[in-house]
């Protein structure tokens, strides 16, 4: 039988509508500003780290997408871009950098090794550095081409710009020292 | 290369440098027993006539399959007079443990320590037996022949600092 609290949840919907139409403009406006001032931190490990210098210095020139800046140091940085083989023995290593750095963050796995372990299939690699913390893009390449490193770049403002941006955010904080994920 | 180095030590160790040869590119290459290779190694290093006064590389071989198993490489470099020797030994694995060179060679150390840490060939008197590459945690060692080609560990945890060991610090020069 229908009554007039049915019409209830539809002003709510409304007023929901309207508090997600500004969030929308706020989170698109913060995506905006965020995936045009990304601040690196480069975790080099390998011989792609002559390829991260090609991309980041004049030639190829990471300035021209916002990510200039390479900090030397997680807690001022947003992006980790993990360049290089990744062994077993510094795992841990590379999971405290992640936690330390602040929210938001985005993680790139820069080149083959750092994205399945490459051609290092043995006792000693770190199969993939999605093993051990979450991966936004993935550059394949052995070294990869700048070109390559440019277009992932690209797509990680793309996925930046489409992801949802809060000015206060009130979820939970993620737990630190959880123990390292086994395989 | 002259035969003067490994003529030298065969006459002086008759009973314990065997199988001398020349191997690939000239060098001097002989065959040790294992308990008598530190006074071999002495002997090449102190003889006014040797003067192996440096050691670039230890390593060492698995033949599996062969009895006895492994294989310790010794090369030797004199400065002085430009001469290189190659020692081998060979070590049974049942009594994998050879008498350790870092008296003679502080260099020999980490060498040493990389043997044990890859085949699992200890060295008495060594002053830190520890592993070299691996962490800690890490079961077998991993270039035995035997060691399956993928044969991945859980990762683990990363240290507190105060549980980490150091060593027995930097020893006093010889």
């Amino acid at each position: 039988m229908a009554s007039e609290l049915d019409t209830v949840p539809v002003i709510t919907t409304r007023r929901d509508e309207a508090q997600g139409f500004l969030q929308g403009l706020v989170s698109k406006g913060l995506g905006w500003a965020r995936k045009y001032s990304l601040f690196q931190y480069p975790f080099v490990t390998a011989c792609c780290g002559m390829e991260y210098m090609t991309v980041a210095s004049a030639r190829y020139d990471l300035d021209r997408f916002g990510a200039a800046l390479p900090r030397f140091s997680p807690r001022q940085a947003d992006l980790l871009i993990v360049v290089g083989t990744v062994n077993c023995k510094q795992a841990p290593i590379l999971r405290r950098v992640y936690e330390q750095i602040t929210e938001p963050k985005w993680v790139m796995a820069f080149g083959v090794c750092a994205s399945s372990g490459g051609f290092y299939d043995n006792y000693a690699t770190v199969q993939g550095i999605d093993r051990i913390i979450p991966v936004d893009v993935y550059v394949p390449g052995c070294p990869p081409r700048p070109e390559q490193v440019l277009d992932g770049i690209m797509l990680l403002q793309r996925k930046i710009q489409g992801q949802e941006h809060k000015l206060i955010d009130r979820k939970p904080l993620p737990v630190v020292g959880q123990t390292p994920t086994t395989r | 290369m002259s035969k003067v180095v490994i003529d030298a030590l065969v006459e002086r160790f008759p009973d314990a440098v065997y199988d001398a040869y020349v191997g690939v590119g000239g060098d001097d290459c002989a065959f040790v027993k294992k308990e008598r290779i530190v006074e071999v190694c002495r002997f090449l290093k102190s003889d006014p006539g040797m003067l192996f006064d440096m050691a670039p590389y230890i390593t060492a071989v698995d033949y599996l399959g062969q009895e006895p198993r492994f294989e310790v490489v010794y090369n030797l470099l004199s400065l002085k007079t430009n001469r290189r020797i190659r020692l081998r030994v060979k070590v049974p694995e049942q009594d994998a443990v050879v008498p350790s060179v870092t008296s003679l060679w502080r260099g020999a150390d980490w060498f040493e320590r990389y043997c044990f840490d890859m085949y699992g060939i200890r060295f008495s008197d060594h002053p830190d037996m520890r592993r070299l590459f691996m962490y800690d945690e890490f079961v077998g060692h991993p270039l035995r022949k035997d060691y399956p080609l993928k044969g991945r560990q859980p990762l683990v945890q990363e240290r507190e600092v105060k549980d980490i060991y150091r060593g027995p610090g930097p020893a006093t020069r010889d």
